[in-house]
């Protein structure tokens, strides 16, 4: 007898929930930029930390992040990981890496991909810049970089990066 | 058992819908006012315990993202319950009682314009044999509303009283969603949702958060020169199985009364967190409470937030006792269908 023709011994009960999701005041107008191809962070008005993405505050000082900075699309690895496993509705075909993103100027990383090195060449620290997707594909998403791949510059010892309040 | 106090309640104006406001935008706000209000900041807490749900705002680790509302830097101690923040509370209570903290801050928050309530609120039953049915919360509550109706516990009367009572009180209420009075005639042309229940039966849809503090007696005085006393604090559930439950009576509340000692106290006045109109009249003569003023405030009749509402019930009575002649108060809080899950609170002030 094959599975198919065996009589089910359970039902499925699927759950489906329609949302109108909001990203929030502070992440929406970053996500503006986004679209427009800026990378803004939001900055602290006291310990002067500079987030990125914002979530509309300083976890730091308990205070609203008011003001927008706007940063480069560049900076280094601050930890990353190799990814061998597929996972199942993923379009990226493994290996691949998976950094955390520090740009040059923010106090928080963001996860990213990175691409253009080879796996056994890749270190915590190495430099890196934003390759973006066509305008045409740009939208209120941080996949509007496609990936970060390698600069030339000099490797940036990311201990020093560790924040200290003014 | 160490002497535990109320200090502090705040509660943003409830509104229909926050819009694009996310949960760091909507807690922020009434934590910074109930520290404006008591002139302290994060670093006088000891611990700070939240309660939401993430199904509400549809997206998983919710609760952890409304962290980044207070300042968690130097790390803090902190929890969370996927529950009401009445429940935050309770948490609070019993790591105070442990001796890890003498102060807490408790937070509830909660959105329920992003999504169908109905269908988010039907995913808290038994999941093998409620949950596939998807009941909807308004059917739900119309059960025990029948139920109370056929054993005469309650009559059609109450419930339209309830809610005419509870828009009136709700006038003086500066943070309710819902500030209009309505009429008996205007109730009686009001839509059935499901029969007995109308939809001025049932509370609105609210976007909010509120927050609390508390503090042992060696710190309460710190904070404010009248705290106001927890004199007892007690929750009882019922089964999940909803049809081995009977639905004419409470045995969650009345264990808990006996638990508290309170079925002969007489208190000054009482909130209760009733969301449909037919669980007020039931309550208040479970409760004992049919000469006291009950929801002042108008109740959740007038504004509902989700995992807030609870806590607003003990913030209300807190209200009423710090600013009134009013020296003992009961609260009530509620979770789960048909009055499932039940909590009580006593709560003094000193003479």
């Amino acid at each position: 007898m094959n599975q198919e023709d065996k009589e089910k011994d359970y039902f499925e009960s699927p759950i489906h929930l329609e949302y109108q999701y909001t990203a929030g005041a502070a992440t929406t107008r970053f996500l503006n930029k986004v679209k427009e191809g800026k990378l803004v962070g939001q900055e602290c008005p006291k310990c002067k930390a500079v987030y990125v993405p914002p979530r509309g505050s300083c976890p730091r000082d308990g205070i609203a992040t008011n003001r927008e900075v706007e940063l480069v699309d560049q900076g280094c690895i601050e930890s990353f990981t190799i990814v061998h496993i597929p996972i199942p509705g993923n379009p990226i075909v493994p290996p691949y890496v998976c950094a955390m993103i520090r740009l040059d100027g923010a106090n928080i990383s963001f996860l990213h991909l990175v691409d253009g090195i080879k796996l056994t060449d890749i270190r915590i620290g190495m430099r890196v810049k934003a390759v973006w997707k066509p305008k045409s594909e740009w939208r209120h998403s941080l996949e509007n970089i496609k990936w970060f791949i390698p600069t030339d510059e000099p490797d940036v010892d990311v201990t020093k990066l560790r924040f200290k309040p003014e | 058992m160490k002497k535990i106090a109320i200090v502090g309640y705040a509660q943003n104006k409830i509104l229909a819908s926050a819009g694009a406001l996310n949960e760091v935008e909507l807690i922020m706000p009434v934590v910074h006012k109930i520290f404006n209000n008591l002139g302290i900041s994060q670093k006088e807490i000891d611990f700070t315990c939240s309660g939401s749900c993430d199904y509400l705002q549809g997206a998983a680790f919710a609760f952890v993202e409304g962290l980044s509302a207070i300042q968690t830097n130097p790390p803090i101690k902190e929890s969370h319950v996927e529950m009401d923040a009445a429940w935050a509370l309770y948490e609070s209570m019993l790591k105070i009682q442990m001796g890890d903290a003498d102060t807490a801050l408790i937070y509830g928050f909660g959105k329920s314009s992003p999504g169908d309530l109905d269908s988010i609120i039907s995913l808290q039953m038994d999941p093998y044999y409620i949950s596939p049915l998807w009941p909807d919360r308004i059917s739900l509550a119309a059960l025990q509303a029948q139920v109370l109706l056929n054993n005469n516990i309650i009559n059609k009367d109450e419930i339209m009283h309830a809610v005419i009572e509870s828009r009136n009180n709700g006038l003086n209420n500066l943070n309710a969603l819902i500030q209009t009075s309505i009429t008996e005639d205007e109730y009686q042309k009001d839509l059935v949702l499901s029969s007995p229940l109308r939809a001025l039966d049932c509370p609105p849809i609210s976007d909010g958060a509120s927050a609390m503090i508390i503090a042992s007696e060696d710190k309460a005085f710190n904070f404010s020169s009248n705290p106001i006393w927890i004199k007892g604090i007690d929750h009882r559930i019922e089964t999940s199985n909803l049809g081995a439950r009977n639905l004419s009576s409470s045995p969650s509340i009345k264990s808990a009364m006996k638990s508290l000692d309170i079925e002969n106290t007489a208190f000054d006045i009482a909130e209760i967190h009733t969301q449909f109109s037919h669980e007020y009249p039931f309550l208040r003569k479970l409760l004992n409470l049919e000469n006291v003023p009950i929801n002042l405030s108008g109740g959740p009749l007038v504004g509902n937030v989700m995992m807030a509402a609870g806590l607003d019930a003990i913030g209300k009575v807190y209200e009423q006792l710090s600013t009134n002649s009013y020296k003992r108060g009961l609260a009530h809080a509620t979770s789960g269908p048909c009055l499932q899950h039940n909590m009580l609170v006593s709560l003094e002030k000193n003479s």
